[in-house]
């Protein structure tokens, strides 16, 4: 994809994202992103852009905001010394602990940022999608915070391999809406979310989980979770001494990613982004997104997706419920096309193997999600001895344990 | 006169023959492929014009009975490609103008211009586009309208006032007025304040207008058929095929030309 823009086009259009000129008016990353939704629901993102566009950087709303991350999220979020990971992998690696925010991953700093913002926006109810059903309880955790009803759309196949987490999102109040269309996945549970939204679309707010979808989502998840990176840039300076060489951060649809790696973009930092790699690199057998995909419009935006010849968008596998997604959101496809973040893969096994040595080493049980990233930053340590690499911990890997004792624990240190 | 004319005229002569445009939707290829344009042929008996619907994996805007039925044509290999090489075999033999609705990724993919070319050939006359909205709309309506196809805009009860006039203006062929905030396919019978929605779109268009979603009796036809020009007929058709019946007589019957009027589909 490095070969879409001319080199100068290139540059114009990553220094634009780093002056914060990125979306424009339009919803536009450079060519991706955009709104791509049917007519019912354009009055209601109109609503919703103009009415995020009033509170977001409204001094009251992020007197809220930053209070409620502070007391209820537990913000800021550790930076942690990894002493026996830096002495295995002979680099020097620090970890940011999205795992210790409330609920147990990043997903709650953009849950209980939109729930606000529903609240302001005189929302009767919000509804959700979730996958691996990290963003369905921080959902029903943050409306339940702000007093809202919530209704979560999860996949069918997601409720059962995850079936923790749909009592978990039943306890803290919210409804659980079983998906039985399409593929019964994440993918599934946003159309579905988009069709009932389109039934009362004054009335719902929906809240999505990532940096996907169309105009303003992208925007209005990155502003949100960018606390990530402000955080763990001040923290580097503070703790490391200085900024990283490179920062990892796995990407599904992306929110984390973008969260982490936005406030670092103007850095001479290494950045790179680490899809699901699967089961192998052929179509279908992978969540490989930007590696392997096509511009395409899906579920709102135009952006870089997995599909056929025909413009059909094709089923993905990974082990991690949260990486299984056949499209990824519009500012990683122009942060890909610029060259300033570089996107690769980890599969199944090297993630398994990278979740059991953190485990062993550092006593963190990270997600399934997050251990692709420290998979790609375990073999960039090795090809870069002495390097400073921080990793993005976006979430812990309790809810993985049905998944986990399928495989027998092998790292013993 | 340009391909989306076509529609315009189909409409119109239905009107001047005393009776509301009938514009029967089938997904391509469903419920098998074989009996396509057989299908295609028999509908387009009966309906003034037909809407064909494009496979499509993520059919956003659409319930159930839609979503089975294009999942099922995917899975039977029907394609974009394949429903333009079954469309030219069939030329001549198809008695009504056609008009394509498909979600934007597969004529993306497919390629603007050759949709276009490929569209006149076919005797494809307009197309719409669920997921494009108007704002996004400028390259594939410019393609379109190079070789005088339609692009049909979709209006609906929530759009404003100031919109629908921008909305009206773009359209070609017809204004696709969407009865109800929702999905196609919906069972809660068409809404009362039809009237005052049907008859505000049909004063600010020029051109017809044609109403559609939930509609699936005669008696929801000659109910918008006092507001607007014409009726659209998707899901409630797509259940007849889905059960094996005949969907000419189940058409037929919409416009009260046969005797033993059925109340049709799942009513």
């Amino acid at each position: 994809m490095s070969t879409l823009f001319a080199a100068d086009e290139a540059k114009a259009l990553l220094d634009a994202a780093i002056r914060g000129e990125m979306p424009d008016d339009r919803g536009r990353f450079g060519p991706f992103g955009g709104r791509y939704v049917p007519e019912t629901l354009v009055p209601a993102f109109e609503r919703l852009e103009q009415g995020m566009k009033e509170h977001l950087h409204e001094p009251g709303f992020q007197q809220e905001f930053q209070r409620e991350l502070r007391e209820w999220v537990g913000r800021p979020t550790a930076l942690s010394f990894a002493p026996q990971l830096s002495k295995h992998w002979g680099a020097e690696v620090w970890i940011k602990r999205e795992d210790l925010a409330h609920t147990g991953a990043h997903k709650i700093n953009n849950a209980i940022g939109q729930a606000l913002l529903a609240k302001r926006l005189g929302a009767k109810r919000v509804i959700a999608e979730t996958g691996a059903g990290q963003h369905g309880v921080a959902s029903a955790a943050a409306c339940a915070r702000v007093g809202l009803s919530c209704s979560v759309y999860m996949g069918a196949v997601d409720m059962q391999r995850q079936a923790p987490n749909v009592d978990r999102i039943r306890r803290l109040g919210a409804e659980v809406v079983a998906v039985e269309s399409g593929d019964k996945t994440l993918r599934a549970a946003i159309d579905e979310a988009l069709r009932a939204w389109v039934t009362d679309p004054e009335g719902i707010y929906y809240l999505l989980g990532s940096a996907v979808g169309a105009h303003p989502y992208p925007y209005l998840v990155r502003e949100l979770q960018s606390v990530i990176g402000v955080e763990a840039r001040q923290q580097m300076i503070d703790q490391a001494g200085g900024l990283p060489d490179a920062a990892f951060a796995c990407v599904g649809g992306g929110s984390n990613a973008i969260g982490l790696f936005y406030p670092l973009l103007g850095d001479d930092i290494e950045l790179i982004g680490v899809e699901a790699g699967g089961i192998g690199s052929g179509l279908g057998e992978n969540a490989a997104t930007l590696a392997t995909g096509t511009p395409g419009v899906l579920q709102g935006s135009y952006t870089i997706i997995l599909q056929d010849d025909d413009g059909q968008v094709q089923e993905t596998q990974s082990i991690s419920a949260g990486l299984d997604y056949s499209g990824v959101g519009p500012e990683h496809a122009l942060l890909q096309a610029t060259g300033r973040v570089k996107y690769i893969s980890a599969k199944d096994d090297e993630a398994l193997e990278a979740l059991e040595e953190l485990c062993a080493a550092e006593g963190i049980l990270t997600a399934l999600e997050t251990s692709h990233a420290f998979a790609a930053a375990s073999d960039y340590a090795r090809r870069n001895p002495g390097s400073r690499i921080l990793v993005g911990n976006s979430g812990r890997g309790d809810k993985d344990m049905p998944t986990l004792t399928q495989y027998p624990a092998r790292v013993r240190t | 006169m340009m391909a989306h004319q076509k529609l315009s005229a189909a409409i119109t002569a239905a009107n001047d023959a005393g009776r509301p445009a009938l514009i029967p939707f089938i997904t391509a290829g469903y419920p098998d492929p074989a009996d396509f344009i057989e299908t295609l042929k028999a509908i387009a008996a009966v309906g003034d014009a037909v809407e064909l619907g494009i496979p499509f994996s993520d059919p956003m805007a659409d319930g159930m009975t839609i979503q089975r039925s294009s999942f099922e044509a995917l899975k039977n290999g029907v394609s974009l490609k394949w429903i333009f090489e079954q469309l030219d075999s069939a030329q001549g033999e198809i008695g009504a103008p056609l008009v394509m609705m498909s979600y934007l990724n597969p004529l993306l993919a497919f390629g603007y211009d050759e949709l276009a070319e490929r569209s006149l050939a076919a005797g494809v006359c307009g197309f719409i586009v669920p997921d494009l909205p108007f704002e996004e709309s400028a390259e594939i309506r410019a393609a379109l309208e190079a070789k005088g196809l339609g692009l049909i805009q979709l209006v609906t009860p929530a759009t404003p006032t100031d919109r629908l006039k921008i909305l009206c203006d773009a359209s070609r062929g017809f204004v696709y007025a969407v009865t109800i905030t929702g999905i196609t396919g919906g069972d809660t019978g068409l809404p009362a304040d039809l009237t005052d929605y049907l008859g505000q779109v049909a004063e600010i268009s020029a051109l017809p207008v044609c109403a559609g979603f939930g509609i699936r009796s005669a008696a929801d036809v000659a109910s918008v058929g006092q507001h607007a020009a014409g009726a659209i007929v998707g899901s409630a058709l797509v259940e007849v095929l889905e059960k094996g019946d005949d969907p000419k007589s189940y058409l037929q019957s919409l416009l009260g030309t046969r005797d033993d009027r059925q109340s049709g589909g799942a009513g």
